[in-house]
């Protein structure tokens, strides 16, 4: 259930909904009822001491939990409506449309072409390769490397520095033309040159994307998101606007979190 | 309120209130030196509180100092953001408290008490002195995060409006009455007005405090300005 708070800043359109999900990793339940709607035009920010469930909860958004045995998942986790956990979903399908990119950059050990034509060519987007360049060129384009590295595409993706590597897998999300991304703490392998590229980046994405993005940095999520959302040991304790969050936050667990007086 | 984590944090707000503190105490002694000084037509007293702004205004400088500090280094979220930046608006209001007081010192050698000007200043320092419980006030509920004590000082105001219509009115009539009086009269109406902006400002500062301690603005209805102007 949401709470009045969070009704009231229900968009008119979410791209996904949560509805009193628990997830249990084995006897540890490490979500607790949380509900929570995101939409395309707001970059939403998860924040949250270790440990909150901030990724965990972020991971069952794409399904990524399938993959530890011991997780299982309770409630209804819907995109345009349609509950991804219900047996009719194509799970390879909904991570092409829900892309993720994770705290490690982790670029394929192949050329930066063929990091970004991968994703393209495994779901049949296409098969010229004149097609496929087009699509490399718009992708490396979104995520802002173009023209840092169109002269030297068949280059190993790994010999990028860390930042561009991150951007590189940001583009690679962004090739199988996915309607939402999530991002598990992007910049914390980063300087903050290299972060300020990839928040400016996101800047650059949000409505054409929906966008979530976890991070440990409040500075981040501040700066980059218009919906925070505090998670404090498996619960959802406030989800509001960015600036009242970090101005006037209605909970008080959120505010000592904020403040630096947790714990 | 729990301690912060890094508790540099702590002792950099600690000393921003403390500072904050000594600076509204200077500001209202100034005021009611300035009073006695009045009063008792105590022309040394008048140039102690004029010397003494300017300790007033270095200490402005300091909590500016310190608030920019503080925001640069520690990055204040909520309460602590709003309560940093209420500082550094009320030092420049306590800072005009303590120019008001020194105004009203200035011109302590310019006005004679005799049975001419003893009726208006004998309401003056009744005036002042609720002004200055004011100005206290609002820095206790500054250093106390007391919301309801700086409702209390905004809700006051109409007091020392209230004075100050009285005592202007006063003046008009003694200076029709007799207009040798016209140029200590016109002393005595500027402290008058000198104290009643003394008034506002203590207004302001608890605003400022109300919202650093809840996050809330004031509702317009608390606020307004009573004082008639003709």
């Amino acid at each position: 259930m949401l709470t009045p708070e969070q009704e009231a800043l229900k968009p008119n359109n979410p791209k996904m909904t949560a509805r009193d999900v628990n997830v249990f990793y084995g006897q540890k339940q490490a979500i607790k009822q949380v509900s929570i709607d995101v939409d395309m035009d707001n970059v939403t920010a998860f924040i949250g001491p270790s440990g909150c469930g901030k990724s965990t909860f972020l991971r069952t958004m794409n399904r990524m939990n399938d993959t530890v045995a011991s997780a299982r998942v309770e409630g209804e986790i819907t995109l345009d409506g349609d509950n991804i956990y219900s047996p009719s979903m194509d799970v390879v399908q909904l991570r092409a449309r829900v892309g993720m990119v994770f705290q490690k950059p982790n670029p394929f050990p192949k050329s930066i072409y063929e990091n970004i034509a991968y994703g393209p060519r495994i779901h049949g987007l296409a098969s010229a390769k004149a097609d496929m360049d087009v699509i490399v060129e718009k992708s490396l384009r979104r995520a802002g490397l173009w023209d840092e590295v169109k002269d030297r595409l068949h280059d190993s993706g790994t010999a990028l520095s860390g930042g561009q590597q991150q951007r590189l897998c940001i583009g690679r999300a962004i090739a199988v033309e996915p309607e939402v991304i999530l991002m598990d703490e992007p910049c914390s392998a980063l300087d903050p040159i290299a972060t300020a590229k990839i928040e400016e980046l996101i800047h650059e994405l949000r409505g054409r994307y929906a966008i979530v993005i976890v991070t440990h940095n409040m500075q981040q999520a501040a700066r980059v998101s218009q919906r925070t959302a505090f998670f404090h040991l498996g619960t959802l304790v406030e989800y509001g606007v960015t600036s009242d969050i970090f101005t006037n936050p209605r909970q008080e667990r959120t505010k000592d979190y904020i403040t630096g007086r947790y714990g | 309120m729990a301690e912060h984590t890094v508790k540099a944090f702590d002792e950099d707000i600690d000393k921003l209130r403390g500072l904050i503190a000594e600076m509204g105490g200077r500001a209202e002694s100034a005021l009611e030196d300035a009073m006695i000084a009045l009063v008792r037509e105590d022309k040394k007293l008048a140039a102690q509180v004029v010397a003494g702004d300017q300790r007033i205004d270095e200490l402005e400088s300091e909590v500016e100092k310190l608030a920019i500090q503080t925001i640069a280094l520690r990055a204040p979220m909520a309460n602590d953001l709003r309560e940093v930046i209420a500082a550094l608006k009320i030092v420049g209001v306590v800072e005009r408290i303590g120019d008001y007081a020194k105004n009203i010192a200035k011109r302590v050698p310019l006005v004679a008490v005799n049975k001419r000007t003893l009726e208006p200043v004998s309401l003056l320092p009744s005036m002042a002195q609720i002004a200055g419980e004011m100005v206290h006030d609002a820095l206790n509920a500054f250093s106390a995060r007391d919301a309801d004590l700086a409702l209390a000082v905004v809700n006051r105001d109409t007091v020392v409006d209230d004075f100050y219509n009285s005592i202007f009115r006063t003046l008009v009539t003694f200076m029709v009455e007799n207009p040798k009086t016209i140029t200590e009269c016109a002393h005595l109406l500027f402290i008058a007005k000198n104290i009643e902006r003394i008034g506002d400002h203590a207004t302001n500062v608890a605003e400022m405090v109300y919202y650093a301690a809840t996050g809330q603005y004031l509702p317009d209805r608390e606020r307004g300005d009573t004082t008639e102007i003709s």
